[in-house]
């Protein structure tokens, strides 16, 4: 607490303050209310049809695949494709999302095997519901917790990642109202990742390679009309 | 880490005979500079950006103290620890003591140039922790025993074949037969040998790009995902942070994130953006079970209120150096510490001293480039020059310098005996330099002569030149 205090102090003599002033503490607590928007690009700001079209733009750009199917039912044949054109084992790991366990996998897919739970680094396939997408840049947002375990996201070679047309939204600022709105005012799910194409590095002589550490392949299923 | 800064010119004498140096260099100049002018090409509303992102972190500065409250109280609330600390040496501190409470044998970290600043790595080996580095440039720089040449390549000055040899010296449980002639094959390893250690470790240790106060929220920006494994995978996971890396609102995070990554590789948004609140909650099956935040001041909270507090807007994109001409000549182990570039010849004095670090606010043209392509507009030359001011004020500058300078004032107060010399001494070089129209020696500038010839001047002084031409100006110039 000492150190804590001593911080404090130091920033407030040198900003020539005591931190008592009513009318700085006002316009914190106004910002942190407020929370205002800034400039959000225009790129974003078209009917849903157009946003969707710019999401898949902006996610192949960045070597992600999209693929589109038309309702949940379709999933599991939709995955099964894309492994087998990968040629990769027909298994997968998912977490407890409901979304994804109503999934008809028994039926269709009945020889994709499915095992549940968080990665401990030996899966090869992850699947994942994204809690949004976002059309400017192309990005899908998942939350961690027992439904989309966050190690899904980073372990496995492969992760294939479920997103509903319908909550593909234009901008940043759109998806943070709805983290709010599910999750109420200035509280968020211990993990947010927004994720942007396949795991990649720069770091030896500037060259792009991807699968760093994280996937080497990102594959996007949006579902809906 | 052993501060080479006073030795600067020596530093970038040796850095200009560096072939293996000057190949990487060539790196920096081509790519960063057209992806990142790509990227701004795409988006129309960039500068936009870059002004929303400066108020941002100028209203955050003037009111620093009240918005680290809201953060720590809210990182409180989630269920994390905040940690403040005064030093680098009160953050070690205080990193050691949660690694040896987890009982921490080795720790991951993400790339963090705070924790480079604080000489984490070396000070946990000390005491018999194994820190190991991450992401794939720190990696390498952690194998050949260096310091980050760049803020956010730290490997930029290594080639390929230097990178394999280390690979080649370091992992001898490899077959020594395997082929790593294409950079993939390095990735390849270099991702299963730190897949092994991801697992292992008890500690993950990352930086923050931003703290959220709104929500308590830390968060990262990576594009190799290392960072992203070093904090889930732990079961402790310690954020290191300085204190101006506080930003308001999730909305303030959008602003800046658009500027960032732009600014840095070129990318419209880079792959993982994460935000981390708090440790594992009751239901999650992975996470770290206890989430801690060391908060670091060591010497910025003077720079607020002063002629430096601008450089406390740095979100540490790098534009500045890649941009910056004598970066591209020297690369960053000549600056001689943590941080390179014009954002290092800002910075480095105000947190080692200008007496050790005065060369660098020095060892700029002025061209202005930095600045031109700083997202948060942080006017570098300024600041350069007001560390020159400091250093001249403090005596610090050599003595042939100040001599020179009180020479060149005398005249310059005098503006009648100014053109009158200086019209004497062009002419007369004028004459002299005729023949050959250079010098390849004069007195008193064998600063500039010992490396290029001097061009000969043509004859008139400027001012004798612009009153000759008054005409063609239709008069409108001055008297």
């Amino acid at each position: 607490m000492i150190s804590r205090d001593t911080v404090l102090s130091k920033i407030r003599r040198s900003l020539g303050v005591t931190g008592a002033e009513t009318e700085r503490r006002a316009a914190v607590t106004d910002r942190l209310q407020r929370a205002p928007a800034g400039v959000i690009p225009k790129r974003g700001q078209v009917g849903r049809a157009e946003q969707q079209a710019l999401f898949t733009d902006m996610a192949e750009k960045v070597q992600a695949s999209v693929a589109r199917v038309a309702s949940p039912a379709d999933i599991p044949e939709a995955v099964a494709d894309y492994l087998r054109g990968r040629n990769l084992p027909l298994s997968l790991k998912m977490g407890s999302d409901e979304r994804l366990n109503a999934l008809p996998f028994a039926e269709k897919t009945p020889f994709l095997e499915i095992a549940l739970g968080a990665s401990d680094g030996g899966d090869l396939v992850g699947l994942s519901h994204a809690f949004a997408g976002i059309a400017e840049t192309g990005t899908v947002v998942l939350e961690s917790g027992p439904d989309n375990p966050s190690t899904l996201n980073f372990l496995p070679d492969t992760h294939i990642v479920v997103v509903r047309a319908q909550d593909i939204e234009g901008d940043y600022e759109t998806m943070l109202a709805k983290v709010r709105d599910r999750y109420g005012k200035g509280v968020m799910p211990r993990t947010v990742n927004m994720i942007t194409g396949p795991s990649r590095s720069g770091d030896i002589e500037q060259t792009l390679l991807l699968g760093a550490h994280g996937p080497r392949d990102l594959h996007i299923l949006v579902v809906g009309p | 880490m052993q501060i080479t800064s006073p030795q600067f010119k020596s530093n970038a004498a040796a850095a200009l005979g560096d072939r293996q140096l000057q190949r990487a260099l060539s790196n920096v100049e081509k790519g960063f500079v057209e992806k990142r002018a790509a990227a701004v090409g795409r988006l129309p509303e960039f500068e936009a950006l870059r002004d929303a992102a400066r108020d941002i972190k100028n209203h955050t500065l003037s009111h620093l103290d009240l918005y680290l409250e809201a953060y720590e109280a809210k990182v409180r609330e989630s269920g994390g620890h905040v940690h403040f600390a005064e030093t680098a040496e009160d953050a070690r501190a205080i990193v050691l003591e949660i690694c040896r409470k987890a009982g921490a044998r080795t720790v991951t970290k993400g790339k963090s140039m705070i924790t480079e600043e604080i000489g984490l790595n070396d000070f946990l080996a000390a005491n018999d922790i194994e820190p190991v580095e991450t992401d794939l440039g720190e990696y390498i720089i952690q194998l050949r025993k260096e310091p980050p040449s760049h803020i956010i390549a730290p490997a930029v000055h290594v080639n390929k074949d230097q990178v394999e040899a280390d690979f080649r010296r370091v992992h001898t449980h490899l077959d020594e037969g395997r082929n790593l002639e294409e950079p993939s094959a390095l990735l390849s390893e270099a991702r299963g040998v730190l897949r092994a250690k991801f697992l292992a470790a008890d500690v993950g240790i990352t930086g923050a790009n931003f703290l959220v106060a709104e929500t308590g929220t830390s968060v990262i920006v990576t594009n190799e995902g290392n960072g992203d494994l070093t904090q889930i995978l732990p079961k402790v996971h310690v954020v290191v942070a300085s204190i101006e890396k506080i930003t308001p609102t999730l909305e303030d995070v959008g602003q800046i994130l658009r500027v960032l990554a732009r600014s840095a590789t070129g990318q419209d948004s880079s792959v993982y953006t994460t935000f981390s609140t708090g440790p594992r909650r009751p239901g999650d099956v992975d996470g770290p079970e206890e989430y801690h935040v060391v908060i670091l001041d060591n010497g910025r909270s003077a720079m607020l209120g002063g002629e430096f507090q601008d450089m406390l807007r740095c979100i540490r994109c790098g534009a500045c150096m890649n941009h910056c001409p004598v970066y591209h000549a020297v690369g960053g182990h000549a600056y001689g510490w943590v941080y390179p570039g014009p954002m290092g010849a800002v910075l480095t004095p105000t947190l080692i001293g200008v007496d050790k670090a005065g060369h660098l606010p020095n060892a700029s043209t002025f061209c202005g480039r930095c600045e031109s392509v700083c997202p948060m507009r942080i006017p570098l030359p300024k600041m350069m020059r007001h560390w020159r001011e400091r250093e001249f004020e403090r005596h610090l500058s050599p003595a042939t310098q100040r001599l020179g300078l009180a020479v060149w004032a005398f005249f310059a107060k005098r503006p009648r005996l100014y053109r009158l010399s200086t019209r004497i001494a062009a002419g007369a070089l004028a004459m002299l330099g005729r023949g050959k129209g250079r010098f390849a020696s004069l007195p008193f500038a064998g600063g500039w002569t010992a490396h290029r010839d001097l061009p000969a001047p043509q004859g008139g002084t400027f001012m004798a030149q612009w009153k000759a031409r008054a005409p063609e100006r239709n008069g409108s110039g001055v008297r």
